[in-house]
């Protein structure tokens, strides 16, 4: 029963924010992307390319907050990539992900070796220095509120939430996900809302991967290690809703850090069955058809204008 | 001299399709100049390494092989309208299903021993696409996101099985399957192809190539599908039972990409091992992609993939290997986007 305690401890709440915030920052992405009606199964990619990009941009600039600029401006280049086709050129908005995908394993391979002549990791860098607040004196937890990522994390959260739901801009971005005839009728741009979309959604996974590579002072090959379909899962499981989204990941997130947690008590469980959950989690919920009224009418659908 | 229409649009989309690899091909040049190399001296050295010497052919035979049978599986899916991105979990696991009973059932002799574990690898495949495949037709649940989770659930749960079960100690694989079970390697009948793995699979995939071209062009069964694929409606009004048609396509597509992990099991390696699919399932994406669907355009767009991903071998010396990556990535972007091209021209000439 002691045991049973000495999980829940604040460690555990920083773990869990800790691994869930690139799951949020992608996940809010996918949301915003989606509800415009563009289906973005690349963040996996663009989290990897935020990650690597941010690291160039570090290692060059020596300056943390310029290579975390840098890392969202990858993140947004190569999420236009996958605008233009899909957009522009009503292309398989899923293949063309899959593309976005591999495309990022092979570029950031590619300048890894090129750059940091290494086939695995690149040189170290400095993350961001923390804000010193009488609030970072809380133990454990006083990392987290003082992390200027978590923060900015947080802000967005709610700035997605707000931009979706209480601007016009978000109305409209619904609008061209749900019906895009109907929002062109209304003399919508819907190319230009769709666009902007995925543009957010590249920048917002690619914010995840710097945080990646920050949490690691380090770019690693495949740091994204499936984190993308995670978030992925997020978006669904949270009904393509921003706020759901984050709790859908905090709860991933958690799951994680409870067998971290469990492994270092010595307790050992099959680590594989803690990574099932958010898979098994999603298709159950799509299986009771729990979300299926929430996602987009015309998610993945190319729009033609007459 | 005036050329019949199928003929002309196969030209179209056959032309568009190379010119949409030759532009990824330049775009990829632009890597190359970055990373120091020259583009010409790179890829007349994959063309080389690749055409001109036996053995890069064996080897681009036996990267394709895997490629073609998933490639078959996801253009199945696709002429029924399905989307099926969980070939790499159904591949996983209809390895894993063929290299247990090969270790399993050892006392049995080849003939028996083969089809066996032909057939477990397809019902391994089948198996896993089965859960989407019930979800799509009972609930409507999207095949592309739980194929998706289901491709993620069959790494942690083989995972778990190598890792507790099954595993030789002091490796990541489990134990041999039985020489019975050996799919004998090319090398035995083409001396040139020595050191390549290569072996009956490939035959066993250009097979498969056919048996699907006569089920899908001649059968009813094949009518059907491509009707549901074609207008799902209309397949409705004609008395096709949708679901039932979807539900034995998306059984079937699995069961192929089942049948892809034959290659690494029953023809290389002869055990399963952790990663052996390394991302065929995706690949196999792009090959149905380029091969517009067609069991014989698919072989083709597989020896394309094959040889670009034995080609990382060949330039390594040269420029970063990833730039093969790359070079595929892109072929993809183009090609798709180039569809939408091939459909004004094609929609010109039928006028």
């Amino acid at each position: 029963m002691d045991d049973f305690f000495k999980i829940f401890s604040l460690s555990l709440l920083s773990q869990t924010i800790r691994i869930s915030i690139p799951y949020i920052l992608a996940a809010l992405g996918a949301t915003v992307s989606e509800l415009g009606g563009v289906v973005n199964i690349g963040l996996e990619g663009l989290i990897l390319i935020g990650a690597f990009f941010s690291v160039i941009g570090n290692y060059y600039t020596n300056n943390p907050w310029l290579g975390l600029l840098f890392g969202v401006f990858g993140g947004v280049v190569f999420a236009w990539l996958h605008a233009y086709v899909s957009i522009k050129f009503r292309a398989n908005q899923i293949i063309s992900g899959i593309a976005l995908n591999i495309m990022a394993v092979g570029v950031t391979k590619f300048f890894l070796k090129f750059i940091f002549h290494s086939s695995s990791n690149s040189s170290r860098i400095s993350g961001i220095t923390p804000i010193n607040t009488p609030l970072s004196k809380i133990p454990l937890i006083g990392d987290i509120v003082s992390s200027p990522l978590i923060i900015i994390t947080i802000v967005l959260i709610f700035a997605v939430y707000y931009t979706v739901y209480k601007t016009s801009f978000g109305l409209r971005l619904r609008s061209v996900g749900e019906n895009p005839e109907a929002a062109d009728t209304l003399g919508i741009n819907v190319y230009k809302i769709r666009y902007i979309g995925v543009l957010v959604s590249g920048a917002l996974a690619a914010l995840g991967g710097v945080w990646l590579a920050y949490d690691q002072h380090q770019f690693t090959d495949g740091m994204s290690g499936g984190r993308g379909y995670i978030a992925l899962a997020a978006m669904i499981f949270g009904k393509w809703d921003p706020l759901l989204a984050t709790v859908a990941s905090l709860l991933f997130g958690f799951a994680e850090a409870i067998q971290i947690q469990l492994q270092t008590m010595g307790i050992n469980i099959p680590v594989q069955f803690i990574q099932m959950i958010p898979y098994a989690l999603t298709i159950i919920v799509l299986a009771l058809s729990l979300s299926k009224s929430q996602s987009p009418s015309a998610d993945g659908i190319p729009y033609e204008k007459e | 001299m005036k050329l019949p229409l199928w003929l002309k649009e196969f030209f179209i989309q056959v032309s568009i399709t190379l010119l949409s690899i030759l532009i990824s091909f330049i775009v990829g040049a632009v890597f190359i100049v970055i990373a120091g190399a020259n583009p010409i001296e790179v890829y007349l050295k994959l063309f080389e390494g690749i055409f001109l010497n036996p053995y890069g052919l064996a080897q681009m035979i036996f990267k394709a092989t895997p490629l073609i049978i998933a490639g078959l599986s996801i253009a199945l899916g696709f002429r029924a309208g399905l989307f099926n991105i969980g070939s790499e979990g159904q591949i996983i696991v209809g390895g894993f299903l063929c290299a247990y009973v090969g270790f399993t059932f050892t006392n049995l002799n080849s003939f028996v021993l083969i089809p066996l574990c032909l057939i477990a690898a397809f019902v391994g495949g089948a198996i896993w696409a089965g859960i989407p495949a019930i979800l799509r037709v009972k609930t409507g649940a999207h095949e592309v996101i739980t194929t998706i989770m289901m491709n993620f659930i069959a790494m942690a749960l083989t995972n778990y099985f190598i890792t507790y079960h099954f595993h030789l100690p002091e490796t990541v694989h489990t134990q041999s399957i039985s020489s019975s079970a050996f799919l004998g390697r090319l090398d035995h009948f083409i001396t040139a192809f020595k050191g390549s793995p290569a072996n009956m699979s490939f035959v066993i995939a250009i097979l498969l190539c056919v048996i699907c071209w006569w089920v899908i062009s001649k059968t009813p069964y094949g009518y059907e599908t491509r009707a549901v694929g074609f207008n799902p409606n209309a397949a409705k009004t004609a008395g096709i039972n949708i679901n039932r048609n979807l539900f034995t396509t998306f059984l079937i597509s699995g069961g192929l990409s089942g049948l892809a992990s034959i290659n690494f099991i029953m023809g290389y390696k002869h055990y399963f091992e952790e990663g052996f699919s390394q991302g065929v399932g995706f690949m196999a994406i792009a090959v149905a992609l380029v091969g517009q669907n067609n069991p014989f355009g698919i072989i083709f767009s597989a020896l394309l993939f094959g040889a670009l991903s034995h080609g990382t071998l060949v330039i390594n010396a040269l420029v970063p290997k990833d730039i093969i990556q790359i070079l595929e990535a892109l072929v993809i972007f183009f090609v798709i986007s180039s569809n939408i091209f091939a459909k004004k021209y094609l929609s010109r000439i039928r006028d």
